[in-house]
């Protein structure tokens, strides 16, 4: 930037040469106290950034090839691939955890996605009482998930809100189960609460993306003759196409790294139902102090969401 | 405009260095107080217990007033957040002199070189109970005021409704009668007879369902090597077990649904619950002379239940581990003893601190924990596996608790442990 601003400048200096340099001194004294005092703005950020991203990644990676514990009183040791053979053939654990993953991903991102846009189109009309329901809507999202989590382990309990709610409006035709202790219905039951803890937030952002659409566009497809569902599949669409992508991108990463409702209501049960990586990172680095072995599934989790991204950026990547 | 916000971030960003960096420097401190003793600084799980808190501040005010060469300054931490604590303190350097810790994770620590031998003259050690001291090969780490015990809570009223026989510690129920017993009480209208206590976590399983298995004949690990669980976590003996703690859940006899506590027992929404000492007091209010505090069913080879709570050790960095040791002697006085056990509902370590105990004397209500403790208290295994032991325990019960195959789920369990017993050259045995 610096460059392209003095270049064009270069020649003039041959007629006015005295004017000119105290100017360019001017203007260069200027760029460089402007510089500095953007570095130092920067660098509380960079500085946090640098000791608490960069280092502890590099140190990951490092790790992963150490058999290196928590507390040991031998030195660490290089151990090759030994770990990633062990999490690919030796540990059913961490292949479970993957797929739970990819599962939770798979079903929290369309979903929550299209019922995000679904709410938001709700809120959008323009009738009396919509900012009370904005509100609703968003009151989970500014809500601690450790707290949702608690509250929800209690609903889902066999004689919890939940079974009570079931058997009320079946009048008692239809028991349910204890939905957490349920190998079967355990991820289902934390997908839910998921979704219902999160949506707001993207609710929040297909909104703004909403309302920067002009309202011209929408009397213009009016006066054609559009039905509302063809206003929205030719006006409204199109124009969220970049919130569609970054609420994508955002919810994917999010449900990618699955963990605090795991945590908190199963720890990884029942049979492995509900384990995913990140909780399985945990459990073994530092639970079990295996920091070696969880710096390699945290490595591999880290390349799995890195080449999602990428996918995603590439199939969401503008046409021209 | 532009320059107060700036102003504010970078004041915030030097407060807060200077605030972290006098944390970081906080562990080490002086090692001199004003008038010239040493100083011996003292790190407690306690924070969130002021029964507890309360008899150490009164042992160190006595040992400091005591003499004048050495001062204990003692620091309290919450139970959660204690040993990471420490664990960071080790890798920072920066332990204190005097640490509490639970009993498993003595062998772990003293193999990590944390802690130091404890060297208390034999006379103070060889009065405890066998299961608050804590070794590692052979040598003493750590000692511990009191133990706590696990038991069954019953009503004496209920037994006899259902003419069910009290047991005693020389006749246990056999699994066979505490199985007719649960039957029994389930057909009586009681939806899940026993609290087991499974909605819990962590270190409870192990604690309280390993006794268990030990009472079947199998074991968390091979105590004669120490280097696989091969044969002891997935014998015949084992899958016995686990297949009865698999069908106790499925004929609905107990359930991991329900409030941690003994909230269940006392309500009487549960006949039986196997739970623990310090839950007695609030049974006794509720229940009166009805609470009937059994011993815990024989699966095959006599009744065990878990031993070794808190004990304290020196930390090998301690700048005067003479001083430390003194004051550890002079903590193990029967009268204070006899305090933590009134405070906290506990097991006093020493007979003469039984004696002094307002509940656990000869005609104390609690005194058929002591029994219950020296009949039938057994360490858990004493090597620095312990915690991924632990770990894996809880994770394959809850497995089997929830349906998986009893056999090739502890099949798993032990892989997982003999791995990790191997990746750590066998953790020095």
């Amino acid at each position: 930037m610096t460059t392209s601003l003095t270049a064009p400048a270069a020649p003039a200096r041959q007629q006015l040469p005295r004017a000119h340099t105290r100017a360019r001194t001017r203007r260069s004294t200027a760029g460089r106290r402007e510089r500095r005092t953007g570095l130092a703005m920067a660098s509380p950020a960079l500085i946090l950034l640098l000791l608490f991203l960069v280092i502890p990644v590099l140190l990951a990676f490092g790790l992963s090839f150490t058999n290196a514990r928590l507390i040991s009183p031998n030195p660490p040791r290089f151990v090759g691939l030994d770990n990633f053979v062990r999490a690919f053939t030796a540990d059913p654990v961490f292949l479970r955890s993957t797929l739970n993953t990819f599962v939770f991903a798979a079903v929290v991102v369309p979903v929550q996605a299209a019922l995000g846009l679904a709410l938001a189109v709700l809120v959008n009309q323009k009738v009396r009482g919509v900012t009370a329901f904005r509100v609703i809507f968003f009151v989970p999202v500014v809500t601690s998930i450790v707290v949702v989590s608690i509250l929800w382990k209690f609903m889902y309990q066999s004689d919890g809100l939940i079974n009570s709610f079931i058997d009320t409006v079946t009048f008692g035709a239809w028991q349910g189960t204890a939905w957490l202790n349920n190998p079967s219905t355990a991820l289902g039951a934390i997908i839910v609460l998921s979704i219902w803890q999160a949506v707001g937030f993207h609710m929040l952002i297909w909104l703004s993306g909403l309302q920067t659409i002009p309202e011209e566009l929408y009397e213009a497809a009016r006066m054609d003759g559009a039905s509302p569902w063809q206003q929205f599949t030719n006006v409204t669409w199109p124009g969220l196409r970049s919130t569609m992508v970054f609420v994508l991108v955002t919810i994917t990463i999010a449900a990618l790294g699955l963990f605090v409702q795991v945590d908190v209501m199963t720890q990884g049960g029942p049979v492995n139902s509900t384990t995913t990586l990140v909780y399985h990172a945990v459990r073994k680095g530092y639970r079990e102090q295996e920091t070696g072995y969880g710096a390699t599934i945290s490595l591999i989790f880290f390349v799995i969401v890195l080449v999602i991204a990428l996918v995603q950026r590439y199939l969401t990547r503008d046409e021209d | 405009m532009n320059r107060r916000p700036l102003m504010k971030i970078v004041a915030m960003s030097t407060v807060g260095t200077v605030a972290l960096t006098a944390c970081g420097q906080a562990g080490r401190g002086p090692t001199t107080s004003d008038d010239g003793r040493v100083q011996l600084t003292m790190w407690t799980h306690s924070a969130g217990n002021p029964a507890e808190l309360e008899v150490y501040e009164q042992i160190i005010a006595d040992f400091n007033a005591s003499q004048d060469e050495y001062e204990v300054v003692e620091e309290s931490f919450p139970q959660g957040a204690y040993n990471d604590a420490i664990v960071a303190a080790a890798a920072a350097g920066d332990l204190p002199c005097l640490l509490d810790m639970d009993g498993p994770i003595v062998p772990n620590w003293a193999w990590a070189e944390y802690i130091q031998p404890l060297g208390l003259p034999t006379e103070i050690t060889d009065a405890l109970l066998p299961t608050v001291v804590g070794s590692y090969q052979d040598e003493i780490y750590s000692a511990g005021y009191w133990d706590a015990a696990l038991s069954v809570f019953a009503r004496r009223s209920v037994l006899d409704a259902n003419g069910i026989r009290i047991p005693t510690v020389d006749e246990p129920w056999t699994v066979d009668e505490f199985n007719a017993a649960l039957a029994t009480l389930k057909d009586a209208g009681y939806e899940t007879p026993l609290d087991i206590g499974a909605e819990d976590q962590g270190e409870w399983w192990s604690y309280a369902y390993s006794p268990m298995l030990q009472s079947a004949g199998g074991d968390e690990i091979d105590r004669d090597t120490y280097l696989s669980a091969e044969g002891a976590l997935n014998g015949p003996e084992a899958v016995e077990f686990f297949t009865w703690f698999q069908d106790a859940f499925a004929k609905g006899w107990t359930s991991s649904d329900g409030t941690i506590g003994n909230e269940e027992f006392n309500t009487d929404k549960a006949a039986l619950a196997y739970t623990g000492v310090w839950n007695a007091m609030d049974s006794l209010e509720a229940v009166g002379d009805d609470l009937l505090i059994l011993p815990p069913p024989d699966f095959g080879t006599g009744p065990k239940i878990g031993g070794g709570s808190w004990q304290w050790g020196i930390s090998s960095t301690c700048e005067s581990p003479e001083g430390a040791r003194a004051y550890l002697e002079f903590s193990f006085q029967d009268e204070y003893i006899a305090a933590f056990s009134d405070k906290q509902v506990v097991i006093p370590a020493t007979a003469g601190a039984e004696a002094l105990s307002a509940n656990f004397g000869p005609d104390g209500a609690l005194r058929p924990f002591v029994e219950l403790s020296q009949k039938f208290a057994l360490a858990r295994p004493e090597t620095p596996a312990y915690p991924v032991i632990s770990s894996t325990f809880e994770k394959a019960a809850k497995d089997i608790m929830n349906g998986a195959d009893v056999q090739s789920t502890l099949d798993g369990a032990v892989q997982e442990i003999d791995t990790n017993i191997e990746s750590n050259d066998g953790y020095g045995f």
